[in-house]
Parts: structure tokens; C-alpha cells; sequence
């Protein structure tokens, strides 16, 4: 599909010819219809609206099926999407409908944050498509196009004018995706009351700059159509999937005591002027919409974001591939740089951890040093000590042995005294000597002699002799 | 009816000329039988207050419930705002006052309304005004009773909360059940399903059973309407019953009258039919009507004088006095004896020292048997 419709031959000279015959070009869109008619078409619905408002039940009432889905509770603390793809066939025509609808919109209290994951949510379909265009290797034509080509948001049918939170949701949204408002559950508005609604509504949208999506006018097949729904905005629905019968025929209704609400009575509610509108007039260009507008608006936001520019300062233009490569040049001496700088934090570190290692080393051997001198020390002092003692022990038993020799040669002591005193004075230490040895042999029996001669010449045997007891020579 | 048939009949005994035969029959009627009869006519005379409160989002019809119960247009000149103005507001309180008449019984009517509430975007404790409009009455009301001068006191008290919850959904949403949580102890709460014309009769009545389900699993106080005498008929034992099976009743207003099966009736014109707003097969306008004004409208206010407003009385004395012993300081706003507290702290300390006078008694007793003894021996 042709995104932009550039005038090709802008350029060129334009010359108009006649043809001769009929050549046969006019089978050009025949053969694009059924080109995409083979592929099959895909088309994604958004709905917003509060819990119990009547959403799942509008589209099972458009479409014709029962989707299945479960009633949502109230008590959601926030708000999340949930989006669910079906295959529909009719004809020939294959349809990849995905319907995306927001649970727990509208319950919390606090709902200042209630637009923010439907807004994540378009700008996620919005960059996978921006992802798999700027692919090397892309299939474009085999990419399940999530982007959301409609968004229907429900208004509650409280008859006076819209509600804050609609005001702010529908502000976001506007820029993002082609909004269609709803008012719900219609069949609770008299007509006169309907008719100030809804011009209260549209009030309040265009004084709020509220852009929603508008039926196209400018082919000339349908414009005539599209411009008269233009002015039944919002629509004002009524949705049932249970049959009633009204006349002779079964149609969709809702039963009340007071009377049968035709879904498909156009006096009764815009049921089917939405239909038109969405499936069967307008589904391609709301598809074109998407693309054309506000895809293009996010990819441009998103790559002027990234530095990307159309021109450069020299109003040159800029080749896509150009700026990629110098932004890629970049990121990389970006890297580079990072690694640097980690490496060199990581050696340093490694430095600076040895540098501990080697002080620790060093402190625990003088440590042991100084334990081994000490050890030393303590040795030797000891050893000192043993000297000591035993030197002591000596001198105490020669001490001993004198004092015991001493005491045995006790009574002689007088005249040996006298005798060594003389002899000492006259001859050194040698009679001492002598006298000791005398003293030595006499220690067996004190010797009685005066003269030393004589006491030299006795033995013991003669000890006993009493004259010489008496020292008669 | 009974009392003014009772009364005639009086009238007529005491007036005519006495018959000898009736006038053993008089001996035994004393006549205090009379006196619902002058409760009624003081009451006449006095004239009644109602105060009714109306919550709920904007746009769920209250002021056309309102009109439609009184069948007044007390709206008359009302500015709406617009969404970009709804986004940062703060709810309002508002209140209308009128007096109605029927058969000379004057009724004087105020309706509270609360426009701003759950219209903003972000509505934390946007109850909190109401919760404080409603202890301001009940505040002023305390202060009145206990005053000097008690000739002339307002009741300006809420004596009723109609609730309106919106139909669209699928049950309370957290900031209804937020609301009347905060609001059941203090005031009578009746839950509305409002706008019950975009239901079917099975969609209302899975509606009603949701509700029923999460106000008791919330825990929420709804009023409850009173037991039936057991020697009313059973008529009226059957219609109780009925009206109790009905709650939350599911309702539609209307400020038009339509013309309907030959009569002009309020009601929503629709291409499809017309909505009768007094029609019970079509909502339960007409149950809420009788509940409200024709049979428990006195019951309403008693609930409320003696329930909600003795709970906050007892609450606010607790908490002065409380506060007293903890300040020492002469400020309260009414004059009053000094109570007891409840304090736990001074509970314990005085039943320490009772238990210490108790052992210190027994020992002066033991004591005094020992001297006796002594002296004795």
C-alpha cells in the first residue's frame, strides 16, 4: 500500500496521449484487489471504556460472533491491556481482527494514571513496526501489523456532557491513533436529551482540541455518505447478541416491559451507521490513517530523538545510511572508550591490591623476625642462667667437701696450728701441702708426735705406741 | 384512621345524652385510648423536618429522583460543569430547603446534594467533605442539646443517604464501597440502582444480587428496615417482605409527563415505548417512595436520633474527657461533671492500690488478733 501519494511525474513533463485501443491497464486494480485478497487483510481494534460499559458486547454485535471473553471485576488496580486476535471470514475475504480491550479502566479512585499503559501500548505496536522497517533482513509483507487502526472509546450515557477522565484520555490519545467516540448504552437517552448530548460532547471536544477521526470526504464515491455521518458524531449505540422476536421476524434486541430496542432500527440508535462507517466504508482508510499520519509522526518523533536529521547544517540533504553510520561510529567509540576506562580501573585495582599483599608480607616478616631474636634473647639468658647455677652447685660442693675434711682433722688442729703457723712462716704453701698430706694419711688417726721428722718416720703402726702417745723421744 | 374513628366515637358519647344503659360501659373506658390522637395533633400543629442526602456521581439522575419523589422542581437554575472544569474538582456541598404541605401536615424538606463527587480524575477521600457535613450537623446538634436555651433547636441532622449506583457496571466499584464505608456508621444509607432503564428485568435482578452479595462481603451497613409487628395482616407482612427482597431498589426518575394507555403519567418517552416511572413493573420508583416517605420516614429519624447520633455523642465525651486528663485544662465547649475515664492506665494503678490496701487490711487485722491473743493469754 502506498504510504505517501507522491506525484511521480511531478518532475517530469507531463504529456497527455490518447490511446489507440484498449491496452489493458485498466485490470491494475483488479489485480491489486485480488493480490490482496490472497494475502488477507488485517485490521486492529482499540476499545476504552469503563468496566460494564458495553464493550464486549458491541463487538460481538458488529462482528456477528461471540468472542469469547470474561466479565471483567471492578477492583483491577490498575489498568491493563489485553488484546486478543481472531481469524473472520466472510466471502471470500480473510480478515486477522485483533481487539484490544482495557481492563479495569475507570474503577480505581485515583485515575491519574489511568491513559498511561494505552498509551504504552500503541507506542509498543508503533516501534516493532519501526523495528522490523529498519531491519536488514525484513519481510514486511509477512508482519502481523499490530498497530491499532481505530480506537472506539465508550461514553457514559449520563446525558449532561463528558467526564474528566474521558476529557484527558481522549487528549493523549488523539495524536496516537484515529479516535471514533461512542455514547454506550444508548437505549437509556430519550431522542431530545441524545440530541443536546451529543452536541454538548462535540462542544466539548473541539474547545479541548480534542482531533478525533473524521470520515473522509475527498473521494467522491463516498463522500457524500461520509460527510452526513460526520454530523451524527458521537453515535449513539446499542449492542445485543439475544434474538427477539418483532413482527414476524427475529431480530437483535433487547426485551424491556415497556417495549423491544431494535439494535438494527436506525430510529432507535446509531447501530448501524457505525457499522457503515467502520467495516464497511471506511476500514482501509482507517488503515491508511494509521499508517500514513500517525505511524509516520511517531517514527519521525522517535528518530529526530535518536539525532537523526533530514538536513544537515549545510542544508544538504542527509542520507539515511550517513547519519547511521556516523551514529554507529559513535556508539562504537563510545564502547571503546567504556572498555578503556574499565580496563584500566581493573588494573589499577589489581595494583593497588598487590601493593597491600606486599605490605602484609612485609610487616608479617619482621614480625618474625623480631619473634625470632626475641626467642633468641630468651635462650641465651637462660642458658646464662644455667651457667650460673651449675657454677653454684660446684663451688657448693667443694665448699661441702672442704667444710667435711675440716671437721674431721678437728683435735690436731692446735699443734698443726701452731707448727704450720711457725712452718708457714718460714716455708710457702709446700709445707702446708705437706702437712696436708700428713693431715691426708692422719685422718685415719690424729698422730701424738711433736717432731715432724719423727712423724714422718711412724706409720701407723706406730700410731698406737703410747710413748709415742706421750712424746717421749 | 383508627384514632380519629376512636375519636368520633368519643365526641359522640361524651356529647349526646347519656343512655342508662351505656353507662356501665362508661365506667370501664377511661380514655387514654385518645392519646394517638393528640400525638397527632400536637404533630400537625409542630410540623416535621426531613433532612434527605443525595450522593453519587454526576449524571446518575439524582435531581430528577428528586423531583420525581417530591414532585417539585427544585432545580431550577442549575449550572453543569464542563469535563476540563470536572478534572481537579472538589466536591460541594449544597443544600436546598423547601416547605411542602398535603392534608395540613407541614413538612419542612431539605435535600443535600453533593455535586463534585467522583467526577475528578484523581477522587481520594473526595467522601471527606460529606463525612464532615454530616459531623458539623451532628456537632451542632450536640451543642444545641447541651446548651441552656433549648426552646428552639434545629435539627439540621442527615437523617437519610440515598446512594445511587451506576448501572453500567458490573456491581460496587472500589470507590462506592469506599464511600459507603465511610459513611455507614454515621448516617442511614439506602443504595439506588439509578437509571434502571438500560437494564432488563434478569439484568436487574443479576445486578441486584451482585450488589446484595458485595455490600454484605464489604461489611457495609446499609439500613435495614424494621420487623413487621407480628399482629399486622398478612397482607402487610407480604408487601414487608416484598419491599426487603427489593433492596437496593432500581430506579428512574422523570421530569416530564408523558402521555400513557390514556393517562398522563411521568415518564421517558422512547421510540420504543414509554417508561412509566410509577409503574412497579417497570423499576421500583414507587416501593422507594412509600419507604421513604409514607411508612418509614419517622423510622428514619429515630434510627438517626437514636443510633448515629448517640454513637457520636458517647464518642465525642469519650474523647473530651480523655483529653482533659491527659491536658488538665478547663476547655471543653459544654458544660460538664467530671466522669470517670476509661482510662486502661488508671484502671490497673487503682486496682494495684486496691490490692495493696486488701493485704495491708488483712495484715492490720492479723495483727490486732495477735495483740487480742496477747492480751488474752
Amino acid at each position: 500500500m502506498a504510504a505517501t501519494d507522491v506525484d511521480i511525474f511531478s518532475n517530469e513533463e507531463k504529456r497527455n496521449l490518447s490511446l489507440g485501443g484498449h491496452v489493458g491497464f485498466d485490470s491494475l486494480p483488479d489485480q491489486l484487489v485480488s493480490k490482496s485478497v490472497t494475502q488477507g487483510f488485517c485490521f486492529n481494534i482499540l476499545c476504552v471504556g469503563e468496566t460494564g460499559i458495553g464493550k464486549s458486547t458491541l463487538m460481538n454485535t458488529l462482528f456477528n460472533t461471540m468472542f469469547e471473553n470474561e466479565e471483567a471485576s471492578h477492583y483491577q488496580n490498575g489498568v491493563c491491556m489485553r488484546p486478543r486476535t481472531y481469524d473472520l471470514q466472510e466471502s471470500n475475504v480473510h480478515l486477522k481482527l485483533t481487539i484490544v480491550d482495557t481492563v479495569g479502566f475507570g474503577d480505581q479512585i485515583n485515575k491519574e494514571e489511568s491513559y498511561k499503559p494505552i498509551v504504552d501500548y500503541i507506542d509498543t505496536q508503533f516501534e516493532n513496526y519501526l523495528q522490523e522497517e529498519l531491519k536488514i533482513k525484513r519481510s514486511l509483507f509477512n508482519y502481523h501489523d499490530g498497530r491499532v487502526h481505530i480506537c472506539l472509546y465508550f461514553i457514559a450515557p449520563t446525558g449532561h456532557s463528558l467526564k474528566s477522565l474521558d476529557l484527558v484520555t481522549m487528549k493523549k490519545l488523539d495524536s496516537k491513533v484515529n479516535i471514533i467516540p461512542i455514547i454506550a448504552k444508548a437505549d437509556t437517552i430519550s431522542k431530545s436529551e441524545l440530541h443536546k448530548f451529543k452536541i454538548k460532547i462535540m462542544s466539548e471536544l473541539v474547545s479541548n482540541g480534542v482531533q478525533i477521526y473524521q470520515f473522509p470526504t475527498d473521494d467522491h464515491a463516498v463522500t457524500e455518505i461520509n460527510s452526513s455521518m460526520n454530523a451524527h458524531l458521537p453515535f449513539a449505540v446499542v449492542g445485543s447478541v439475544e434474538e427477539v422476536k418483532v413482527g414476524n421476524k427475529t431480530v437483535r434486541a433487547r426485551q424491556y416491559p415497556w417495549g423491544v430496542v431494535q439494535v438494527e432500527n436506525e430510529s432507535h440508535c446509531d447501530f448501524v451507521k457505525l457499522r457503515e462507517m467502520l467495516i464497511r466504508v471506511n476500514m482501509e482508510d482507517l488503515r491508511e490513517q494509521t499508517h500514513a499520519r500517525h505511524y509516520e509522526l511517531y517514527r519521525r518523533c522517535k528518530l529526530e530523538e535518536m539525532g537523526f536529521t533530514d538536513t544537515d547544517p549545510d542544508c544538504q540533504p542527509f542520507s539515511l545510511q550517513e547519519t547511521y553510520e556516523a551514529k554507529r561510529k559513535e556508539f562504537m567509540g563510545d564502547l571503546q572508550k567504556k572498555e578503556e576506562e574499565m580496563r584500566q580501573m581493573f588494573v589499577n585495582k589489581v595494583k593497588e591490591t598487590e601493593a597491600e599483599l606486599k605490605e602484609k608480607e612485609r610487616e608479617l616478616h619482621n614480625k618474625f623476625e623480631q619473634l625470632k631474636h626475641m626467642h633468641q634473647e630468651e635462650k641465651r639468658k637462660v642458658e646464662e642462667k644455667r651457667r650460673d647455677l651449675e657454677e653454684e652447685m660446684n663451688a657448693f660442693n667443694r665448699r661441702k667437701v672442704a667444710a667435711e675434711t675440716l671437721s674431721l682433722a678437728q683435735p690436731l688442729k692446735k699443734d698443726k696450728d701452731k707448727k704450720k703457723s711457725v712452718k708457714t712462716e718460714n716455708q710457702s704453701g709446700v709445707s702446708l701441702s705437706k702437712s696436708k698430706v700428713m693431715m691426708a694419711k692422719a685422718s685415719v688417726e690424729p698422730l701424738k708426735c711433736d717432731s715432724w721428722w719423727q712423724a714422718i718416720q711412724c706409720c701407723t703402726c706406730l700410731v698406737h705406741n703410747a710413748t709415742w702417745k706421750q712424746g717421749l723421744f | 384512621m383508627d384514632a380519629i374513628m376512636l375519636q368520633e366515637k368519643l365526641v359522640e358519647r361524651l356529647l349526646c345524652p347519656r343512655v342508662r344503659t351505656s353507662r356501665q360501659k362508661e365506667k370501664q373506658y377511661v380514655g387514654f385510648a385518645t392519646l394517638p390522637n393528640q400525638v397527632h395533633r400536637k404533630s400537625v400543629k409542630k410540623g416535621f423536618d426531613f433532612t434527605l442526602m443525595v450522593a453519587g456521581e454526576s449524571g446518575m439522575g439524582k435531581s430528577t429522583l428528586v423531583n420525581s419523589l417530591f414532585l417539585t422542581d427544585l432545580y431550577k437554575d442549575r449550572k453543569l460543569l464542563n469535563a476540563e472544569e470536572r478534572i481537579n474538582q472538589t466536591v460541594e456541598i449544597i443544600k436546598h430547603t423547601v416547605d411542602i404541605e398535603e392534608k395540613g401536615v407541614k413538612l419542612k424538606l431539605t435535600i443535600v446534594d453533593t455535586p463534585g463527587f467522583g467526577d475528578a480524575v484523581n477522587n481520594n477521600e473526595c467522601w471527606k467533605p460529606i463525612t464532615d457535613y454530616i459531623d458539623q450537623q451532628f456537632e451542632q446538634y450536640f451543642r444545641d442539646e447541651s446548651g441552656l436555651n433549648r426552646k428552639n433547636i434545629q435539627d439540621n441532622r442527615v437523617h437519610c443517604c440515598l446512594y445511587f449506583i451506576p448501572p453500567f457496571g458490573h456491581g460496587l466499584r472500589p470507590v462506592d464501597v469506599e464511600f459507603m464505608k465511610a459513611l455507614h456508621e454515621k448516617v442511614n444509607v439506602v443504595p439506588l440502582i439509578a437509571k434502571a432503564d438500560c437494564l432488563t428485568p434478569s439484568e436487574i435482578k443479576k445486578l441486584k444480587d451482585r450488589v446484595r452479595d458485595e455490600i454484605e462481603r464489604f461489611g457495609i451497613k446499609v439500613y435495614q428496615f424494621p420487623e413487621c409487628d407480628s399482629d399486622e395482616d398478612e397482607e402487610f407482612k407480604q408487601l414487608d417482605k416484598e419491599l426487603k427482597e427489593c433492596c437496593p431498589f432500581a430506579v428512574i426518575g422523570s421530569n416530564t409527563v408523558v402521555e400513557a394507555r390514556g393517562q398522563r403519567v411521568r415518564g421517558r418517552l422512547y421510540p420504543w415505548g414509554i417508561v412509566e416511572v410509577e409503574n412497579q413493573s417497570h423499576c421500583d420508583f414507587v416501593k422507594l417512595r412509600n419507604i421513604l416517605i409514607r411508612s418509614h420516614m419517622h423510622d428514619l429519624k429515630d434510627v438517626t436520633c437514636d443510633m448515629h447520633y448517640e454513637n457520636y455523642r458517647a464518642q465525642c465525651i469519650q474523647d473530651m474527657t480523655s483529653k482533659l486528663t491527659q491536658d488538665n485544662r478547663m476547655e471543653s465547649p459544654i458544660p460538664m461533671l467530671p466522669l470517670p475515664t476509661p482510662d486502661v492506665e488508671t484502671d490497673r494503678l487503682i486496682k494495684m492500690k486496691d490490692e495493696e490496701l486488701a493485704r495491708m487490711q488483712e495484715m492490720l487485722n492479723k495483727m490486732q488478733q495477735q495483740i487480742h491473743d496477747g492480751k488474752d493469754q
